[in-house]
């Protein structure tokens, strides 16, 4: 079963933007974004629960979209935009979302958390003000075996009033 | 709360309000002291450690059901370019396994496979890529068995025996308890019920994948960082097995990504990267694949069970008699004690004058089973929860007013001699009945549509450890810094339930201080004392009675240096705010650095130790140390179904569910605990199963799980979910840190049965085995449209020739909790008469 | 982890180029497009490609291009982007319902409409780590030689999962093939064999470029799906059904579609050629509902019982001819879906 192209033992190099900063990284040709993000770039946020794409755990923003990064070739993700959660608070500051998780028990054991807060981001920065039914779509390909997703779900609405407030006060601020 | 992670400044005047008893932290729902590292990626879970050097390990799997190993050859693996060490199973020969009991487990099999996916050999490589690729070059061979399949299977064939220990051939364990005569009490009843009930298996599905990490320390001793919920039941397996001081070995149990059981035993590879850590000197890491984690299973057992009840016509239990046929998989895990699960607590949630429980587990050759949330408590409570709606049904009584007549009471001793604390479980009932509008519902909603109830009930907290010993069942070290600093050490293990939140809220309701002024250092068996681990509901109270043994210490020693500094009577002075001061004369105080540096300069550097022992169980039989808690919690749930009777297509558009939990430390946590519990068992109840496959015998002898993956293993996603409505019923339980009891486990148990009985209001179908599906569903609806019985389930209960039964008097019967037989134990010598302790 | 095997990794920048790499390497190479079942395969090793070809340079390959006479679809459009092209509805419903019901969000980010129609079939003997498949001793569909579906068979019995081909296959879509040696279009009708193994005509040195779809003046469809949850899982059931009704309320033409219970998706020829020249009254759409599920022939190697997806197949396929005569249907949506199905993705046409 082992087949070993004598090329694709060589080390590849990408330059990527991680969380708002340019990186370069050297990885085996063979590794997923993922790994790279983990093994390679010391980002070990983004975690992973079956690197099938059967658990959403290694969810990331590539480009804005939420992607799987467990099948997702780091050899393409080369000159792409790519957030993790690391990259969500910002000077020191939680991002709402992250806020709302923390104080209304939306992370239990914390393990699905990045993958979901992430695609969280990425559906309010595209629709600001979701429906429960919406937040429940958008998180249909994130598993979570603690929380049985209603405190999430929670968390998410607190979020959009908070950003909606924040948005209140720095136009009219 | 603001990023600060503090709460508002204190003041004053919020001081004078700090009256007697008033609680300012517990019952608060408040953010949890861990949730900033968990939303911004920063818990350091087992996988997320990496060294230096660090080797990746994997292991080589069985791919046969049951076999022999005649043997292995390395060399191929060995030479192959980046590989470290291959070991096998002569490395690490010494069996181990969770209980004394059953010590029959080894980190790579030595001769004898039991399941495909057991392990017997190891590769470290320097990339995981490479181990993997490796695995391919070791040569085994094996000389394959025939596989027992099933626990039938199993009593029919006592050869090839999978172990050579246990009752005999391929029964592990046998027990027969009676309390009271049962035959009398059927003779009795107006009415006798008895039905056969299939609990199909399940798996605990962690999100993360366990994973560890082992260190030989510079002075040669061993660290090891693991995904596990019982550090020191490992700390104790590694020292066992590696042959080494426990003193020489730090097991540091990492948060868990979930754990729900699966995490609470020993398991080989951290046995393995420890050794293979050591003998490089070296990191070694292990993650291991999904698959992986289902062949390590410990998940809820398949239970066959027969309920045979009798009762009066006005719903009065006189009689239960309760047999069960375990299927254990391939080793011992805790099965003697979830043998015995399967009938302690039928006795907790209704009055049971007589009660006759027996119980067989078999090994066969699949994943071990194991302790799974409501560990051996929620197979037969379905059973016994579903035979009551029947009963219900047959005598024409509301099943929710059937229950209220026959609630047990707090303070009671059962038939098997358990003591119970509080029970609340009426004010459960009543409370989803009127939420759920189950009066307005119940047998009134149109065809497809139905309401069911079910109650339950469970331990808060095993009262015995799983090795025998006095010692307490957990610890907890204080550590005041003058500069007002407190931590908390203690061996618990943080799994997501928030158990460091719980540590953390109690010594800072005791000592006046914020949650987040507080450092906590658990789950390390070099820093913290022993704790027993994160498993039957038990860390809660026990690590929390500790801890407020420890705070109180610390409390007396700061109150006496302030009383002197301030010159006010001691019982004057309150801890709020990060101040102590005069009750009577608010301003007048210090702050809590103060008050540790007064201490300090009165007594010198400030610790103090609390601890926590169980009291002392009525249970003296032999098998009563499975069953006995401090105290136990109560739950009732109303489920609502729509079933499309062309097709069986189920919906669930909302769950009510009430928790008698004593008093809930963090409302926010304790709801997200139930809501997670409803949703482990809405997933039980309708789709997750751990299923087996044996391809056509004929051809391959082949016995493989269905399918070892999160696609297919059917967890319920945000679209399955349904609204919970939860009510926290708060009556505080004396014998709870600040009145808690459990809430981790207990609200799982009512949902199985809730959701059948609640199908059954909608289509009139009885669905005797969980997972309920659709399938089943059109079966029964075929069944009832032919006349005959409107049912799917299983059809019979296997003879079984069950022992001698150990005959205890009920306490009403003048019973002491002793037996008043001695049935003997089929030729065992007396040295191998185990001491049944409990998880 | 679970890790890929090694591979060689090219990345072509124009159809043409990767018509070249294709045509050198055979077999041995394979295209890559949003990665989702063929990374995933090659994790588990069911597939094992030399050298994996990128598709995301290609530029024309993300095309959308809409004509009222023919329609075109690069075939690297994603399965989100195609679900929530407003654009394409009415007409398209089918497609647009399959899109948005494969997988999960995140895979639909990544996963394409060319790669949904050659995903590789499925089947619980199949889809399984190397490990797992060592310990059934492999079988026909790769290492083995035993189907274990049908062990007597010489064939192989693995699902079509594809949710988007029954779709397209309903609206009587064609794609372009194109190699070094020139291009064909086929009808999406004759894409596949009724073979798990050798279940789709695209050759080894092809690329699938486009989908293209003449004209659906009148016509409406739908798509319904049976899963287990209601995201995550490949489909068990599908039905895709379209109709064109004349304005007298007669079916003038109509294409019933089931699909995931056969090696392809089959077309119900019986049941819509029955629905002909009739109203979609109640004995009508029984009839037809119960001559399409006689085609269905499901075996043991998906979720749920064989016997059950074929006892519900007429049920699905009368919620899609219910759907398409304009009963709300929103209620049993909701019910299998298991969230509001958004009604902009309902024909309304």
């Amino acid at each position: 079963m082992i087949t070993v192209p004598v090329e694709s033992r060589k080390s590849a190099h990408i330059r990527l933007t991680l969380n708002a900063e340019p990186v370069e990284v050297s990885f085996a040709p063979y590794k997923t974004l993922l790994e790279v993000l983990r093994e390679d770039l010391g980002h070990t946020g983004t975690k992973h629960g079956c690197e099938l794409g059967e658990c959403g755990a290694c969810a990331v923003l590539v480009d804005d979209k939420p992607v799987l990064s467990c099948l997702l070739l780091a050899l393409e993700c080369d000159g792409r935009n790519v957030l993790t959660v690391e990259g969500l608070a910002s000077n020191g500051t939680l991002h709402p979302l992250q806020e709302a998780f923390a104080n209304l028990g939306a992370a239990q054991c914390g393990y699905c958390t990045p993958a979901i807060l992430v695609t969280a981001k990425a559906l309010l920065d595209e629709n600001p003000a979701p429906t429960r039914d919406q937040i429940r779509q958008a998180l249909s390909g994130n598993l979570c075996r603690c929380t049985g997703y209603l405190q999430i779900f929670e968390a998410v609405e607190e979020a959009v009033v908070k950003i909606a407030e924040q948005r209140k006060t720095s136009t009219h601020g | 709360m603001a990023d600060s992670e503090k709460s508002p400044a204190p003041s004053t005047k919020n001081r004078s309000k700090s009256k007697d008893g008033e609680l300012r932290v517990i019952g608060v729902p408040r953010r949890r002291v861990d949730a900033r590292a968990k939303v911004t990626g920063q818990t350091r879970f087992a996988d997320d450690i990496a060294f230096p050097r660090m080797a990746y390990c994997k292991l080589l799997r069985s791919p046969h059901a049951h076999a022999r190993i005649r043997k292995i050859g390395t060399t191929r693996a060995r030479s192959h370019p980046g590989v470290y060490l291959v070991l096998t199973g002569k490395d690490v020969p010494i069996e181990y396994g969770i209980l004394p009991v059953s010590q029959d487990e080894q980190a790579l099999c030595v001769d004898h496979v039991r399941h495909v996916g057991d392990p017997v050999a190891a590769v470290i490589a320097r990339e995981e890529l490479t181990a993997f690729e490796a695995l391919d070059l070791i040569d085994v061979e094996y000389e394959v068995l025939a596989p027992i399949c099933d626990p039938e299977e199993a009593l029919a064939n006592p050869e090839p025996r999978i172990h050579s220990y246990g009752e005999e051939g391929n029964i592990h364990k046998r027990v027969a308890l009676a309390f009271g005569d049962v035959e009398q009490g059927f003779a009795e009843a107006d009415e006798v019920f008895e039905d056969v009930f299939f609990y199909q298996g399940n798996t605990h599905l962690p999100i993360e994948q366990h994973a560890a990490v082992a260190v030989k320390d510079p002075d040669g001793k061993l660290t090891i960082w693991s995904s596990t919920q019982t550090p020191h039941y490992l700390h104790r397996a590694l020292a066992k097995v590696l042959e080494m001081p426990p003193a020489h070995i730090r097991v540091i149990a990492t948060p868990n990504g979930g754990g729900f059981g699966g995490k609470s035993d020993p398991f080989q590879h951290e046995i393995v990267i420890a050794k293979a850590a050591l003998l490089l000197d070296r990191p070694v890491k292990i993650c291991l694949t999904r698959e992986e984690v289902f062949y390590c299973h410990r998940g809820r057992h398949p239970v066959l069970m027969k309920f045979k009840t009798g009762v009066k016509k006005d719903g009065t239990i006189i009689g239960m008699h309760l047999q069960t046929l375990i299927d254990g998989g391939a080793y011992g895990s805790y099965g003697v004690a979830s043998t015995f699960y399967t009938g302690a607590l039928q006795t907790t949630t209704y009055h049971v004058p007589r009660y006759r429980f027996e119980g067989c587990r078999t090994f066969t050759n699949k994943p071990p089973c194991g302790p799974k949330r409501g560990h051996g408590t929620v197979q037969p409570r379905f059973g016994q929860e579903v035979q009551l709606d029947k009963i219900a049904e047959k005598l024409a009584i509301d099943p929710a007013e059937l229950r209220l007549r026959i609630v047990e009471s707090s303070d009671t001793v059962t038939a098997n001699f358990l003591r119970l604390g509080t029970v609340n479980l009426a004010e459960c009932i009543r409370r989803v009945v009127k939420r759920s509008g189950w009066n307005e519902k119940f047998r009134k909603l149109p065809e497809g549509r139905g309401v069911g109830l079910a109650c339950s009930a469970y331990l808060t907290g095993a009262g015995l450890p799983i090795y025998w010993n006095k010692m307490p069942h957990s610890g907890v070290q204080l550590k005041l810094d003058r500069g007002g600093g407190v931590t908390v050490f203690c061996g618990s293990s943080e799994i997501g339930q928030g158990s460091d939140d719980v540590l953390a809220s109690i010594v800072a309701e005791v000592l006046g201080l914020d949650t987040f002024d507080i450092r906590i250092y658990t789950g390390d068996t070099d820093l913290g004392p022993v704790d027993l681990g994160s498993y039957s509901s038990r860390v809660t109270l026990m690590a929390g009675n500790a801890a407020i043994q420890a705070a109180e210490r610390a409390k007396d020693l700061l109150v006496t240096a302030v009383a002197e500094r301030l010159t006010v009577p001691k019982e004057r002075l309150r801890f709020a705010d990060g101040h102590v001061f005069d009750s009577a004369a608010p301003e007048k105080g210090v702050t809590f650095a103060e008050a540790v540096s007064l201490a300090e300069a009165r007594f010198g550097t400030i610790g103090t130790v609390g601890s926590y022992t169980p009291p002392e169980s009525p249970a003296h039989y032999k098998g009563g140390g499975v069953g006995p808690s401090p105290t136990y919690s109560y739950s009732a749930a109303v489920v609502e179904v729509g079933v499309n009777p062309l097709t069986g297509w189920t919906t669930i558009p909302t769950i009510w569910i009430a928790h008698d939990i004593g008093r809930a430390l963090n409302p926010e946590l304790a709801r997200g605990q139930v809501v997670g519990s409803v949703y482990m068992g809405l997933g039980e109840a309708l789709m997750e199963e751990q299923q087996f496959r044996r391809l056509p015998k004929k051809l391959s002898s082949a016995f493989v799980h269905k399918f070892p993956s999160m696609l297919e293993y059917k967890s319920p996603t945000t679209l399955d979910m349904p609204d919970v409505v939860v009510d926290l019923i708060e009556e505080p339980d004396p014998r709870g840190p600040f009145g808690a009891k459990e809430v981790g486990q207990g609200p799982l148990l009512p949902i199985m049965p809730a959701v059948a009985n609640a199908v059954y209001d909608a289509v009139g179908v009885r669905i005797d085995e969980v997972p309920i599906t659709p399938e089943k569903i059109i079966k029964g609806l075929a069944e009832k449209k032919a006349g005959r019985l409107p049912r799917f389930g299983p059809s019979h209960f296997p003879q079984i020739d069950w022992p001698e039964a150990l005959r205890v008097p009920p306490p009403w019967e003048g019973g002491d909790g002793n037996a008043v037989n001695h049935p003997p134990r089929d030729g065992k010598p007396a040295s191998q008469k185990e001491k049944v302790l409990t998880p | 982890m679970m890790r890929l095997p090694l591979f060689d990794f090219r990345t072509p920048r124009t159809i043409k180029e990767a018509a070249m790499i294709l045509d050198g390497e055979g077999a041995n190479a394979m295209p890559l497009a949003g990665g989702t079942d063929l990374l995933a395969n090659m994790k588990r090793r069911q597939q094992m490609p030399r050298t994996l070809m990128s598709l995301r340079h290609i530029n024309d390959l993300t095309d959308i291009r809409l004509d009222s006479s023919t329609s075109r679809l690069g075939a690297c459009v994603t399965l989100a982007s195609l679900a929530a092209d407003s654009r394409l509805r009415n007409g398209f419903a089918a497609l647009s319902q399959a899109a948005a019901q494969v997988a999960t969000p995140p895979i639909r980010n990544m996963a394409t409409l060319g790669g949904n129609l050659c995903l590789d079939t499925r089947c619980n003997y199949y889809d399984q780590n190397y490990e797992w498949r060592k310990a059934i001793n492999f079988c026909l569909k790769k290492d083995g030689d035993t189907c274990w579906v049908a062990p007597g068979s010489s064939k192989c019995m693995a699902v079509s999962s594809t949710d988007t081909a029954p779709a397209l296959l309903a609206l009587g879509a064609r794609v372009r093939l194109v190699s070094r040696s020139g291009e064909r279009e086929v009808s999406v009708a004759d894409l596949y064999n009724n073979d798990g193994m050798n279940y789709i005509k695209r050759r080894p040195d092809e690329i699938l470029t486009e989908v293209i779809v003449d004209s659906l003046r009148g016509w409406k469809s739908a798509y319904w799906k049976l899963r287990r949850r209601g995201s995550f899982d490949f489909p068990v059931l599908s039905v895709a059904a379209a109709v064109r009704i004349t304005s007298q309320g007669h079916v003038d033409d109509a294409r019933i579609i089931v699909g995931s219970t056969a090696s392809q998706p089959l077309v119900a020829t019986e049941a819509g050629n029955f629905l002909k020249g009739r109203t979609l009254d109640r004995e009508t759409v029984a009839e037809a509902a119960a001559l399409a599920a006689r085609i269905a022939k499901p075996l043991d190697n998906t979720d749920f019982d064989m016997s059950w997806r074929k006892k519900v197949t007429a049920e699905f396929v009368t919620y899609a001819l219910r759907e398409l005569r304009g009963d709300d249907m929103r209620a049993e949506r909701e019910s299998i879906t298991r969230y509001a199905f958004p009604g902009d993705l309902i024909d309304i046409q």
